[in-house]
C-alpha cells in the first residue's frame, strides 16, 4: 500500500482525518 | 505582569508560530517539488546551499521560540493543560501537546537529518538518500499534525472558550 505522506493531499486529508477524530474525543472528554 | 504574559506572550507565540508553520509549509508546499525540479535540470545546488540552511536555522528557531511563549502563556495553567487536570484545559492541552510532538521531531529528526543532506555534517551518499526518506517523512507527518494544532489553538479562544490563557 502507498504511504499517504507521500502525496501531498495525502498528507493533508491525512491531518483532517486526525483533526476530526481528536475533535470527537475531546468534545466527548469535555461531556459533549 | 499580565500584558507581559497574556499581551505580549500571546503575539510573539503568534508571531513566531506563523515563522514556523509557515515555513514548514514552504518546505512541503514548495520547496519538496523545486527541489526534485531543480535536480531535473541540475540547479538544485543553489537551493542546497544558499537557500535551505537560512530556512532551516528560522524554522529551527521559530520553532523553540513558539514553544516557549506558548508555555509563558500558560503560565500555572501548564500542567493543567499538558496533564488534562482540568476540563477547561484539555483542547489547549491536546494542542499543546501536538506542538511538542512537532517540535521534538523538528530538533530530533529534521534537523539533524537536513543537515547530513545538506552536507553541513559528513556522511555518506547511503546515508544521506535514507536521511533524505526519514526527513522527507518527519516533514510531512509535523504538516499532518499541523492541522489539529492548529484547529485547537485556534478553538481554545473560540468553540471550546473555557479556560483563561
Amino acid at each position: 500500500m502507498k504511504n499517504p505522506l507521500d502525496s501531498l493531499w495525502g498528507t493533508v486529508i491525512a491531518g483532517l482525518v486526525l483533526t476530526a477524530v481528536l475533535y470527537a474525543i475531546v468534545k466527548t472528554a469535555m461531556g459533549g | 505582569m499580565e500584558f507581559v504574559q497574556l499581551g505580549l506572550g500571546r503575539w510573539l507565540h503568534i508571531t513566531a508560530g506563523v515563522m514556523w508553520i509557515g515555513l514548514l509549509y514552504y518546505f512541503n508546499f514548495v520547496n519538496a517539488a523545486a527541489a526534485k525540479a531543480a535536480a531535473e535540470d541540475g540547479t538544485a545546488a543553489g537551493i542546497a546551499r544558499h537557500v535551505m540552511p537560512r530556512a532551516l536555522f528560522f524554522f529551527r528557531w521559530a520553532s523553540v521560540v513558539t514553544w516557549l511563549a506558548g508555555a509563558m502563556l500558560l503560565g500555572s495553567h501548564f500542567l493543567d493543560a499538558f496533564l488534562f487536570r482540568q476540563h477547561a484545559y484539555i483542547p489547549i492541552g491536546v494542542g499543546a501537546w501536538l506542538g511538542t510532538i512537532m517540535l521534538l521531531n523538528v530538533w530530533g529528526i529534521i534537523s539533524p537529518k537536513q543537515k547530513r543532506i545538506l552536507g553541513l555534517v559528513p556522511a555518506s551518499d547511503e546515508e544521506k538518500a535514507r536521511a533524505r526518506r526519514v526527513a522527507f517523512l518527519a516533514s510531512r507527518v509535523n504538516t499532518a499534525l499541523s492541522l489539529p494544532l492548529l484547529f485547537f489553538m485556534a478553538a481554545s479562544g473560540g468553540q471550546f472558550r473555557t479556560a483563561i490563557f
